[in-house]
């Protein structure tokens, strides 16, 4: 009995630690949590009173009352098109080819170590890149395929990185049994890899978005305009032939540059403006990370092993 | 060392001094053996042994990873085909000869996409043909009565033993002359067992079978001409009888009367 008493003592003991662990875990979750939250209450006080439809409709003004968003958002909406059409295939691309085609060697070994290292290098380092790339070398001007391009570049490695996490989280098993059956490597990547990699590769690409959107840096580096009161060329139009790329060329701003200009600004009111934009600017990264886990929740249901 | 050819059967295949290395690993070491058309060849030994190393010569899946090398042949008839020539393509030899894997591994697609996968890989894409090779294979594994009236059914939803039968069934879609199985009741209980050996007894009309096994009963019960691995090498190959009940090397009486292993 005197053994059994002392067992006790010593679970009682044990158990001390791990509930001073779980409350430590707690705390350092809630510090995140509430400042996020805290940051979104003090934006939503500030900017609340300045949202309505004309907020979304306007050109920027020299009144407070009467400036909007509206250059801001058509940009950032065109940057990100421009950045997801460069990005996204390029990176699935790349990441397919690292995980199963390219052979394990020192040359395969260097491009890994460098794509690790270029997800850490800072976004302005690409702003100059895609400023001396870009805009001098390849004449694109200040423009929004400058700017697309040069984020394209910052989250490429995010979502090669994310891209390769998904596959090699296939198990080898499924590609034996394809390859057992005959199946050429282009037919087990077709069928195989990219349908049950699918929904880490989603997430992958839509973090990376959500990074980009936010980026202020490397937009500034390769010049967006902060005062803009005019929409770049349509991309569809009603005559022949219907699509233009015009606009690709045009000088444009984007939301986090719009609020940078505003906050810089001594009036009041444009500070209102900008907690409002900062607002719509979090709701859109939020929105974009809820698809990316309400995808990867779909597919995830649907393969599973 | 008992690997002289003592079958008078028609055969399907020949290994004539088969050396396999991993990188430096010698793993295979001078492995002669017929295989005989039509039967059950079962491979017994200890782990590590060789034997799993042996089955995957067969369909080229060292192929897959680099640094491995082949040396001697291994001659398939009627054609008198060495298949571990370099000068011959793996996915030629994998549409001639399947293999069912130690887990059960069926894709996460439904039971029909993976019985018919092996012949939309060869590209048939007739929805007639598809559905009725689908059913002759799902039939030849014993798994069509099951899973009859759920083929768009995920695959996944099956037990242990359906999904090892529906990897037979896939296997057997593509009409392959030899049937490769390496340990595949080792994750199943003693029915679902029970049910692969008595497949495995019937599918050999039709396909000559080589197997892989760490259960000696189960080789006893179901193979015509057993073979006795140990450390890469093959130490006596026999009718499955014989080895049994009077096996001519030490080595393997030892083995099978489980003095070691």
């Amino acid at each position: 009995m005197k053994n059994m008493e002392d067992i006790k003592s010593k679970i009682a003991k044990r158990k001390i630690f791990n509930n001073i662990f779980a409350i430590i875990g707690l705390l350092s979750t809630m510090v995140g949590l509430a400042l996020l939250v805290t940051l979104f209450i003090d934006l939503a006080i500030d900017g609340t009173p300045r949202l309505s439809y004309k907020f979304f409709t306007s050109f920027p003004s020299r009144f407070p009352d009467e400036a909007g968003i509206l250059s801001a958002w058509v940009g950032t909406c065109l940057v990100m098109l421009v950045t997801a059409s460069a990005a996204i295939p390029i990176g699935i691309g790349a990441g397919i080819y690292l995980e199963e085609y390219a052979r394990k060697n020192w040359f395969t070994s260097i491009i890994e170590i460098n794509i690790n290292n270029l997800a850490g290098v800072p976004s302005i380092i690409y702003g100059l890149l895609a400023l001396g790339l870009f805009v001098y070398f390849f004449n694109f001007g200040e423009s929004i395929l400058t700017a697309g391009l040069a984020l394209a570049l910052l989250i490429l490695p995010m979502i090669i990185m994310a891209v390769r996490e998904a596959i090699r989280a296939i198990p080898n098993s499924i590609r034996e049994a394809s390859y057992a059956l005959g199946s050429t490597k282009w037919q087990t990547v077709r069928n195989h890899i990219i349908p049950y990699s699918t929904g880490g590769i989603l997430t992958g690409i839509i973090i990376g978005l959500s990074r980009a959107i936010g980026e202020t840096a490397p937009i500034i580096t390769v010049g967006a305009l902060t005062f803009i009161a005019f929409l770049p060329p349509s991309p569809v139009s009603g005559e022949f032939p219907f699509i233009n790329f015009k606009w690709l060329l045009a000088p444009f701003t984007v939301m986090p540059i719009q609020m940078f200009s505003w906050v810089s600004r001594p009036q009041q009111g444009f500070h209102l403006n900008a907690a409002a934009a900062g607002m719509i600017l979090l709701v859109m990264t939020l929105a974009m990370n809820a698809i990316a886990i309400y995808l990867r929740y779909k597919f995830r249901k649907k393969v599973k092993w | 060392m008992g690997t002289e050819n003592k079958i008078e059967e028609k055969l399907k295949s020949e290994v004539k001094n088969l050396n396999f290395y991993y990188g430096n690993v010698h793993a295979l070491k001078d492995v002669n053996m017929p295989i005989a058309l039509n039967k059950v060849t079962a491979l017994i030994g200890p782990s590590g042994c060789g034997k799993t190393t042996f089955l995957r010569c067969f369909n080229r899946m060292h192929d897959l990873y680099p640094n491995n090398r082949y040396e001697g042949e291994i001659t398939l008839y009627p054609e008198n085909v060495n298949i571990i020539s370099s000068a011959i393509d793996p996915i030629e030899v994998r549409m001639r000869i399947s293999m069912v894997f130690q887990k059960p591994n069926p894709f996460p697609k439904s039971i029909y996409e993976n019985v018919a996968y092996g012949l939309r890989v060869r590209g048939v894409t007739k929805k007639n043909i598809l559905d009725e090779k689908v059913e002759a294979a799902l039939k030849g594994a014993a798994l069509w009565e099951e899973v009859k009236d759920r083929l768009s059914g995920s695959a996944f939803d099956m037990s242990g033993g359906q999904q090892q039968r529906l990897c037979i069934a896939r296997a057997l879609a593509t009409d392959p002359e030899i049937l490769l199985f390496d340990e595949p009741t080792s994750a199943l209980d003693p029915i679902a067992t029970s049910k692969i050996e008595e497949l495995v007894i019937e599918l050999k009309k039709k396909v000559t079978i080589l197997i892989v096994t760490h259960n000696m009963q189960q080789a006893a019960r179901i193979s015509d001409w057993t073979g006795f691995m140990m450390l890469g090498e093959l130490i006596e190959f026999d009718k499955t009888d014989k080895i049994f009940t009077a096996p001519s090397e030490k080595l393997t009486e030892d083995y099978i009367t489980g003095r070691f292993g």
